[in-house]
């Protein structure tokens, strides 16, 4: 019998096999940063252990490095102190570190492709969550616990249990004005928080293929959210394309053995997934959230639902909690909601695409007198392209405030959090009770609603402005 | 790591389902370098009302966890089980757990037992007619146990066998792997040449 993607890639890391045992895998490529990684550097210290493989790890600085005035000293002490001890644990141990004003510095999940470090069929780990970011290379990535990465610090490996293989399959095209995001998140509404527990996830079909690596990595980054293991995307020319020229990227003679091999990664005729799911693409439209998970969205055209819609008991009580934290009314139309802050960025949307899509829509525009805007590039060189295309012009020019690169609010342990009660729009991947800030509640958008609700100030979409103003004269 | 086979403690009922990570400890506290202190941080955002159940005496010094389905979902940090660890939990008992959360738990030596609904329902149930009763959470024979009597309840739990096993035996992961030395030193001698590496030897 042929084998899935991810049975391929994985059986191509196993170092040891026993029964009755989880398998040995050898990671190649291991990504720190300086929330997940004291605990394990201390750990190594006190068992007089080193760094197996410090060329196979990365560190850079991400999670609540501020994203004004980067150039100065931390202002909080305890920020200061995780990314000082990152500093110090990277130093003695060797592990390469971008930090704060190092050009290559940025979110962990967006310096790795940028680098060229994530190529198919590897194995890749981060004390992080949204590791699935990098299956979008068809690479098995997921996030790890601060014990599991002490463990790929001392030994390279990890012990772990073989997932069981799932496909999501999504039909047809997204209708324009309809984003990788939308597809995600309608996914997760469609299965549940739960829905891809236990499951390394394939997804495939005409409307992935179609995206741009930029937006399988926003598809895939968000597998997590619905509980999967993993999620990743068979390479191929768009995969091959994305990768060739980057500065770790194979070379020469080593590029053609590459992408030889890279070719072979990809699900057999004759493999059997344990689960599928089929979605068609062409019926997606616009999709927020209106609870406190993400699987809790509608699209933009729908309203706010009535608990008592829910069979589950748990799926009633948990919407009731949900509209009470986030202060809606059931039956309210998506489209009236108003909306204090926008923010876009994250791992998620915080590419070089998202900004140029933000743009586009902003062009023109001014953001709403009574919202904010707040544009985070992934990584410096996010930031740095987007200047140079101007992008940073038209951002400032619709009011918006144009930051450095990090996390920033996607989880608010940087200065930028929202306050008890306010309202935002976010292009990041979570919208759980607290998680932009204490009471604040979090709507999880594409970027062009993100660009359109900070231009009207409610839940918008592109299709709901007015013209822009254009310059006169020309 | 300490062994675990068995241990009988208060019980303390969170009726809540889907308790993701940022609930269990809000990212605000994650700051802290070490491995100890995070009780503080332990559901915060809950902490302040009067109501929420670990501000009850009786359930305040609680050690075994009953929370519905999707505990620990969300982020990998693995804070969460460190703060309900600083706090005192020995283990948690849910439907369904998080993936991430609940590898985390067997590293750091949480038992987290996956338990049918309903036997959650019934001991919400029990531990609310009682507050203050202990459940057992039986390792060696994979029980959970509380109450006497006609009402008494007993059902087994799933964790997986190797989990289990370092429990009981309390190993150490890395020492173990760190034992087939040899086996990722020729697993690294087959790597092809083209993988990617992060120092270059110049
Ligand atoms: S941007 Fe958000 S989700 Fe991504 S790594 Fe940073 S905190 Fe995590």
């Amino acid at each position: 019998m042929g084998r899935t993607l991810s049975e391929k890639v994985w059986d191509e890391h196993v170092v040891r096999s026993n029964e009755g045992e989880p398998d040995l895998l050898y990671i190649d490529l291991h990504l720190i940063h300086e929330v997940t990684s004291p605990q394990a550097f201390d750990g190594l210290r006190l068992a007089g252990r080193t760094v197996r493989r410090p060329d196979l790890t990365l560190a850079t600085e991400d999670h609540n490095v501020p994203t004004i005035d980067w150039d100065k000293p931390i202002a909080d002490p305890v920020s200061k102190t995780q990314v000082d001890t990152l500093r110090r644990n990277t130093e003695e141990f060797g592990v390469r570190l971008h930090p704060l004003g190092d050009i290559e510095q940025g979110i962990v999940h967006i310096i790795g492709p940028q680098l060229g470090l994530t190529q198919p069929g590897m194995t890749i780990v981060c004390g992080d969550s949204h590791t699935s970011t990098h299956g979008a290379f068809g690479a098995i990535a997921f996030g790890i616990g601060t014990s599991e990465v002490e463990h790929v610090l001392a030994t390279q490996t990890l012990m772990q249990a073989k997932p069981k293989t799932m496909s999501v399959t999504i039909n047809g095209s997204l209708p324009p004005g309809v984003t990788a995001k939308d597809m995600v998140l309608t996914l997760i509404a469609h299965t549940g928080t739960g829905g891809g527990q236990g499951y390394i996830v394939e997804y495939r079909g005409q409307a992935i293929e179609e995206l741009s690596m930029e937006g399988r990595m926003t598809v895939c980054n968000m597998s997590i959210e619905w509980g999967a293991k993993a999620g990743l995307i068979a390479p191929d020319q768009t995969t091959f394309d994305y990768i060739e020229g980057r500065p770790e990227a194979p070379k020469g003679a080593d590029w053609d053995a590459a992408v030889a091999h890279w070719k072979s990664l990809v699900t057999d005729d004759d493999a059997v997934f344990d689960e599928e799911i089929v979605l068609d693409a062409s019926e997606m439209t616009p999709f927020v959230t209106w609870g406190t998970n993400p699987g809790q969205g509608v699209p933009l055209g729908g309203a706010v639902p009535f608990p008592e819609q829910f069979e589950d008991d748990q799926d009633r009580i948990a919407a009731e909690n949900a509209l009470r934290y986030m202060g809606l009314e059931a039956g309210t139309p998506m489209r009236e909601v108003k909306v204090d802050t926008v923010f876009i960025g994250s791992c998620t949307n915080g590419r070089i695409e998202d900004l140029r899509l933000a743009a586009e829509i902003l062009e023109g525009h001014k953001v709403d007198p009574n919202t904010r805007l707040l544009v985070v590039p992934g990584s410096v060189r996010v930031r740095l392209q987007a200047q140079e295309e101007g992008l940073d012009v038209i951002f400032k020019e619709a009011g918006a405030e144009w930051r450095g690169a990090g996390c920033s609010m996607c989880l608010g342990m940087n200065p930028d959090t929202l306050e008890p009660g306010e309202r935002s729009a976010s292009t990041s991947n979570r919208n759980f009770e607290g998680r932009q800030g204490k009471g604040g509640r979090t709507h999880l958008v594409s970027v062009p609603v993100a660009a359109a609700t900070a231009i009207r100030g409610t839940l918008s979409s592109p299709a709901d402005l007015e013209p822009a103003l254009t310059s006169t004269g020309s | 790591m300490d062994k675990f086979t068995t241990h009988t403690g208060v019980g303390v009922p969170l009726r809540r389902s889907n308790v993701d990570t940022d609930q269990i400890i809000p990212a605000v506290y994650l700051k802290r370098v070490t491995r100890a202190g995070f009780e503080d941080g332990l559901f915060a955002a809950w902490r302040n009302d009067p109501t929420f159940v670990l501000n009850n005496e009786a359930y305040a010094a609680g050690s075994v966890l009953v929370a519905g389905p999707d505990f620990g979902t969300g982020s990998s940090r693995e804070h969460a089980v460190w703060a309900l660890q600083n706090y005192g939990f020995k283990a948690v008992i849910s439907p369904r757990f998080g993936d991430i959360f609940r590898g985390n738990s067997g590293k750091a030596g949480l038992v987290a037992a996956q338990v049918d609904e309903k036997v959650v329902q019934r001991l919400w149930d029990h531990l609310e007619e009682h507050p203050g009763a202990t459940v057992t959470v039986d390792l060696e024979s994979r029980t959970v146990r509380a109450g006497e009597g006609v009402d008494a309840i007993e059902d087994s739990f799933d964790i997986d066998d190797y989990t289990r096993w370092r429990l009981l035996e309390g190993l150490d992961d890395i020492g173990i792997t760190l034992g087939n030395e040899a086996d990722i030193s020729s697993y690294e001698q087959t790597r092809p040449r083209w993988k990617p590496a992060t120092i270059h030897a110049s």
